[in-house]
């Protein structure tokens, strides 16, 4: 038998080991040996990537930051080699009750006017969050808002270490929006028709004021020195998962994709920026954060 | 130039994506719609619904341009059809019901990967027949309730000997209608719902069987009673009908030999019970019980239709069950003296004399009527004769 590929992934939900269980037997029915680790949270399966444990890691964009950083100042590189066709061009929306003063003022136009926000109370997601708080509180910032001078920033932090993808604290953010207690929540624009459908947010009972700049989500990261050989039989495989077959298509939809595509990097540059202007990771990829448990 | 939708101030958030989706049905693959709007943030929302359904989504002067992607389609790609409604269209009912039909209405079209249900009854000739849904719109139509149509006040006053022969009798049919109940209700989950018109007809004779449960009870407590005697054999011969794991051989033994006798055994209720309230509830409940039988019938001839040899199988049952309960005593003594009480009405000789000749000409019109079925579904008058003898002294 050859040595089988070792996946990370983090297991922010049940669903995890039903996903990667369905796709172990998907490779193997390809006579290609795939296994895989769960993490409780994306800042160890990042580390052991450079620990010799890991050939891949099915990252969040985060963490993706982080092992690019890391890997450059070791000397390494790592590679964002597929990514799923909703990872591409995300933006995260802020959500304000319809008949809200913040409603009347504001306009959606990213050079639009925010100023309604001033001494507002504006619910952000899990502290290591993208896109309900780091590229949000960093749209903001650009904007000349910086939270706790100019707004005061709650944040509905639920299961640190998942950088959100546990998307629990974006739809505790709606949930508190709809009962008064902030005046506005930030979430992934899907998240806004998802909480719709949910009836969390009744039909016309919000709007939105604000939307950040597109930017990618999750790849798959080869880690430093992971054989190209196998690592491309991976992808290949991925990228041969067709939404038609009903063999692949229930794992398709658990994961949240139509089709795999090739990983890019050209959608990270937000983060990036927000990552270094929130003080969340240096330049080494060591967690600055003080209050950021996982 | 491709076709505007205007969404006008209609949020994604609020249903606006059925415009949308409506739009995109009327283009072919790749082809274009444009979308237009002014609800605030609609582009954004757009935006997350286009990626999330894999179509190609471009903006330019405040118009947005959608191209039709394919793989949305993919879902019903290899799709299974799975007959028609109704039942009387060509290739409506499949011979053999896929297990990915699944509890899926009878016509839809299944997506390729639905779960595997393993429904056992799955081949039509061993459930079907053409009648079924003629049979459960009549039972519809028939059903009654207990508390309009029984007058639960009409005076009688019976001799306690009586009154306790009437109790006995009651719960002897509580007994047997509680094996009416559980063999068809066990075959129900059994059933594939490819077969829904067989289903609803079992379906509707488990709850006339409940009624009958709760009326032959209130019958029983009307006078302060409590139920009286079971007995072994009694049970024994009704455990070989749920020990019965084939669903014509039950619906043969239960219907046309056991729930058919029962229906001579109710019209003698009806006709000699020696108070009104008996009377009614005999009559009603032989009614649904000649609904059973004849459902029982219709089965057993569509699927000796196509399947002469299964009749050799259906004598092998009655000998075999006639051998199984040989070692029991068969109906209960108890049983049999209240009958004849019963139709006596009263505790005097001369009553109890023509009780008697009246439970012997029951047994005798049980009797023909079993044979009268048997030679209706084709066995010869010898064989008949003989299957109608070996059938449980118990009745049912």
């Amino acid at each position: 038998m050859t040595r089988p590929l070792i996946m990370g992934a983090v297991a922010y939900a049940p669903k995890v080991v039903t996903i990667w269980e369905g796709f172990k037997e998907y490779f193997r029915r390809h006579d290609f040996e795939f296994d895989y680790i769960l993490y409780s949270n994306y800042e160890r399966q990042v580390e052991a990537q450079f620990d010799g444990k890991l050939d891949i890691a099915w990252n969040s964009p985060l963490a993706w930051v982080r092992a690019e950083r890391m890997a450059r100042a070791r000397g390494q590189s790592v590679r964002a080699v597929a990514m799923r066709d909703t990872d591409c061009d995300l933006a995260s929306v802020l959500v304000v009750r319809s008949y809200s003063d913040i409603a009347q003022t504001a306009t959606v136009d990213s050079s639009g006017d925010l100023s309604s926000l001033v001494g507002k109370v504006i619910g952000f997601g899990a502290i290591d969050s993208p896109q309900a708080n780091l590229i949000p509180l960093d749209h903001l910032r650009t904007r000349g808002l910086i939270a706790g001078r100019d707004y005061t920033a709650r944040r509905f932090d639920l299961l640190s270490g998942k950088h959100g993808d546990h998307i629990g604290g974006e739809r505790d953010a709606a949930l508190a929006l709809m009962a008064g207690e902030i005046d506005a929540a930030w979430m992934i624009d899907g998240n806004h028709i998802a909480f719709s459908r949910e009836g969390i947010l009744p039909a016309g009972a919000t709007c939105i004021v604000a939307r950040t700049g597109a930017y990618d989500h999750c790849n798959f990261t080869a880690s430093p020195g992971a054989q190209s050989e196998l690592v491309d039989r991976f992808v290949e495989l991925l990228l041969g998962m067709a939404w038609d077959n009903p063999e692949v298509r229930p794992l398709l939809e658990l994961e949240g994709l139509k089709a795999w595509r090739l990983g890019r990097t050209s959608g990270y540059s937000l983060l990036e920026r927000a990552v270094n202007d929130e003080n969340f990771y240096d330049d080494k990829g060591s967690i600055l954060a003080g209050d950021y448990r996982y | 130039m491709p076709a505007i939708i205007d969404i006008e101030n209609l949020g994604l958030d609020a249903g606006a994506h059925l415009l949308i989706k409506h739009g995109l049905s009327s283009v072919p693959v790749g082809g274009e719609i444009s979308v237009t709007g002014n609800a605030p943030g609609w582009e954004v929302q757009l935006s997350a619904w286009c990626r999330s359904q894999g179509h190609p989504l471009t903006f330019a002067d405040g118009q947005a341009s959608i191209i039709r992607s394919d793989i949305h389609a993919g879902r019903w790609r290899g799709a299974i059809s799975s007959g028609h409604a109704d039942p009387q269209n060509e290739g409506a009912v499949h011979e053999h019901a896929l297990p990915c039909y699944g509890l899926a209405a009878r016509g839809a079209t299944i997506e390729a990967g639905s779960p595997e249900f393993s429904f056992r009854l799955n081949q039509k000739h061993v459930v079907w027949t053409d009648n079924a849904a003629e049979l459960y719109a009549q039972a519809v139509a028939a059903q009654w309730d207990p508390d309009q149509a029984i007058d639960w006040n009409a005076p009688f006053d019976l001799a306690d000997e009586v009154e306790d022969a009437v109790a006995q009798v009651m719960t002897y049919m509580i007994e047997n209608e509680n094996a009416a109940l559980v063999v068809p209700a066990r075959f129900l989950g059994q059933m594939h719902p490819h077969f829904r018109e067989v289903q609803a007809v079992l379906a509707i004779q488990v709850a006339d069987e409940a009624r009958h449960i709760d009326v032959f009870t209130r019958r029983l407590r009307l006078r302060g009673r409590e139920p009286a005697l079971s007995t072994a054999g009694g049970q024994a011969s009704l455990k070989t009908l749920l020990d019965e794991t084939d669903f014509s051989v039950a619906g043969f033994l239960l219907s046309v030999l056991g729930e058919g006798t029962f229906v001579s055994l109710l019209n003698f209720l009806h006709a000699h019970a020696p108070d009104p309230v008996t009377r009614q509830i005999a009559r009603l409940a032989a009614r649904d019980e000649a609904r059973h039988v004849a459902f029982g019938m219709a089965h057993l001839l569509h699927r000796l239709e196509f399947e002469p040899e299964f009749r050799s199988r259906l004598s092998q049952a009655v000998e075999s069950r006639y051998e199984a309960l040989s070692g029991t005593s068969g109906l209960n003594e108890e049983v049999f003296d209240a009958l004849i009480l019963l139709a006596a009405g009263e505790f005097t000789p001369a009553a109890i004399a023509t009780g008697y000749t009246r439970v012997q000409t029951l047994m005798t019109d049980m009797a023909e009527g079993r044979l009268a079925r048997l030679l209706r579904l084709g066995f010869e008058g010898q064989n008949a004769q003989r299957l109608s003898a070996l059938h449980t002294r118990n009745f049912m």
